[in-house]
């Protein structure tokens, strides 16, 4: 049975009022009804949602879809993510399919080696711990997103990319790349803003080279192999990917752990709870789709329905993550399930490349803020926490705390 | 007896690192680059679940398990 085009759902979807944290609740019926199903987007294109964890796993592991936003079925959001992100035309890493996608993993692996991620744990529990010395020496109620949720991702990232540590001018840059209240004015000047930062960045670091990702790549573009373009290009990516998306699972993992007081007990009376509590919060929340959409290379037969080569498609992760065909009650909060095999940094060769840092990121500040401070709790009430209006980047502006 | 060879695809590899997390005994990231690398492809059987689960995980689909008894579904 084929969907009449007259009859296509709009793309995105509302969330249920008074649910920020849940999928919308549209994905639940369409992933029981039609898990490969054609909505409309903003720009009238018709794209191919993907609701069914399976269905998910296997467009992100079939190397007949492409990444590529250039291509003209590729499914945009706005006109600003457009114009933001095809400014400038190299693609970024997440943007290029293979061998052009495997050869640039391989210059930013040395960055994100599994061992040095591990040796930065202490430093980071280090971090955390004076962060959380702060917030208790000041005034109640506090705001997490600038006094811990921002300075870990900017801090952490600043050790593995070579930029300096909780600068204040990327943190405020880069919410504003995406966010839709900034409009396309305030999104170009923020990218040029940033472009122009990390240029200086680059610039010193052809001068006086470390042990960072910004160094690798400045090395791989004195050899030849990639252009200093490029190099600027892939380093924005990085922090884009790095700060907007860590801040917000920070912040949308304490928010459901506050809603579930019974869950935060858990992690507090057990804390070996820690990393299954950050899995199954990255399954549980919405934080991210920032890198679903996709446009099929060749006609693909999937869930009965064809997607024609060029349809652009959108996986919803958020979806996939609540199947019940693969997650029993998937409604539910439990930090006591295995939730591994979550989608929440995506599945495939374009898997989050920074997902082991950010694992240990937030297996430090979930397990020390709870263990320190565990009578924290909300200072306003839930209904008027303010919401970031972006589909991309999904997470609360601002979370009022006390104690 | 090792159950099966370790095989890893670095023409496949994206860097993701999770063989080394899932099974650091078999292997490792090439320093320069952070290709996967197998440390010892013919591994000690206690260690074949976590191989097999590495083979299973890898984003890229790079490891497969050469040679195993007849039945199992090579890479997992």
């Amino acid at each position: 049975m084929s969907q009449l085009s007259s009859e296509l759902p709009a793309f995105p979807m509302p969330k249920a009022k008074g649910c920020p944290l849940d999928p919308p609740p549209e994905y639940a019926q369409l992933r029981s009804d039609r898990p490969v199903a054609k909505a409309r987007l903003w720009d009238g294109k018709e794209v191919w949602l993907i609701t069914g964890y399976e269905e998910i796993r296997s467009i992100f592991t079939d190397p007949r879809i492409s990444v590529d936003n250039t291509q003209p079925g590729y499914p945009w959001l706005s006109e600003q993510a457009r114009t933001v992100v095809l400014t400038g035309g190299v693609k970024p890493v997440g943007r290029m399919d293979p061998p052009e996608h495997t050869a640039m993993r391989r210059m930013l692996g040395q960055g994100f080696l599994v061992k040095k991620i591990q040796n930065m744990r202490g430093d980071v529990e280090a971090l955390v711990n004076e962060l959380i010395d702060d917030i208790l020496a000041g005034p109640r109620p506090t705001d997490l997103v600038p006094t811990l949720a921002m300075p870990v991702p900017s801090t952490a990232l600043g050790w593995v990319l070579g930029v300096p540590p909780a600068d204040k001018r990327l943190i405020s840059l880069v919410p504003r790349l995406f966010d839709e209240d900034s409009g396309l004015e305030g999104a170009m000047e923020a990218r040029a803003e940033l472009f122009a930062y990390i240029d200086e960045l680059i610039t010193h670091r052809e001068n006086e080279p470390g042990d960072d990702i910004i160094s690798h790549l400045v090395g791989y573009y004195k050899k030849g192999e990639l252009s200093r373009v490029s190099v600027l290009t892939q380093s924005v990516t990085l922090i884009a990917a790095a700060l907007d998306t860590t801040r917000s699972m920070i912040t949308n993992g304490i928010l459901a752990l506050l809603q579930h007081p019974e869950q935060a007990a858990a992690l507090i009376e057990d804390p070996e709870l820690v990393p299954a509590a950050v899995e199954e919060l990255l399954r549980y929340t919405v934080v991210t789709e920032f890198s679903s959409k996709r446009v099929a290379a060749a006609d693909i037969e999937i869930a009965g329905e064809t997607i024609k080569a060029g349809d652009g498609i959108i996986c919803l992760i958020s979806a996939g993550n609540r199947d019940e065909k693969v997650f029993t009650d998937p409604d539910t909060l439990d930090v006591r399930r295995d939730a591994k095999q979550h989608l929440g940094f995506g599945a495939g060769i374009h898997t989050c490349i920074g997902k082991q840092l950010a694992r240990m990121e937030l297996e430090v500040v979930y397990g020390t803020l709870f263990r320190r401070i565990p009578e924290l709790r909300l200072a306003v009430p839930f209904d008027q926490l303010v919401f970031r209006n972006t589909f991309d980047v999904q997470g609360v502006r601002e979370l009022p705390v006390t104690w | 007896m090792a159950f099966a060879r370790v095989h890893l695809d670095e023409s496949k590899c994206v860097t993701s690192g999770q063989c080394v997390l899932t099974a650091p005994e078999v292997f490792d990231q090439r320093e320069t680059d952070g290709v996967g690398v197998v440390l010892t492809d013919s591994p000690a059987p206690e260690l074949r679940d976590k191989v097999q689960e590495a083979a299973a995980g890898c984003p890229a689909a790079a490891i497969r398990l050469l040679h195993q008894p007849p039945g199992q579904v090579a890479g997992g």
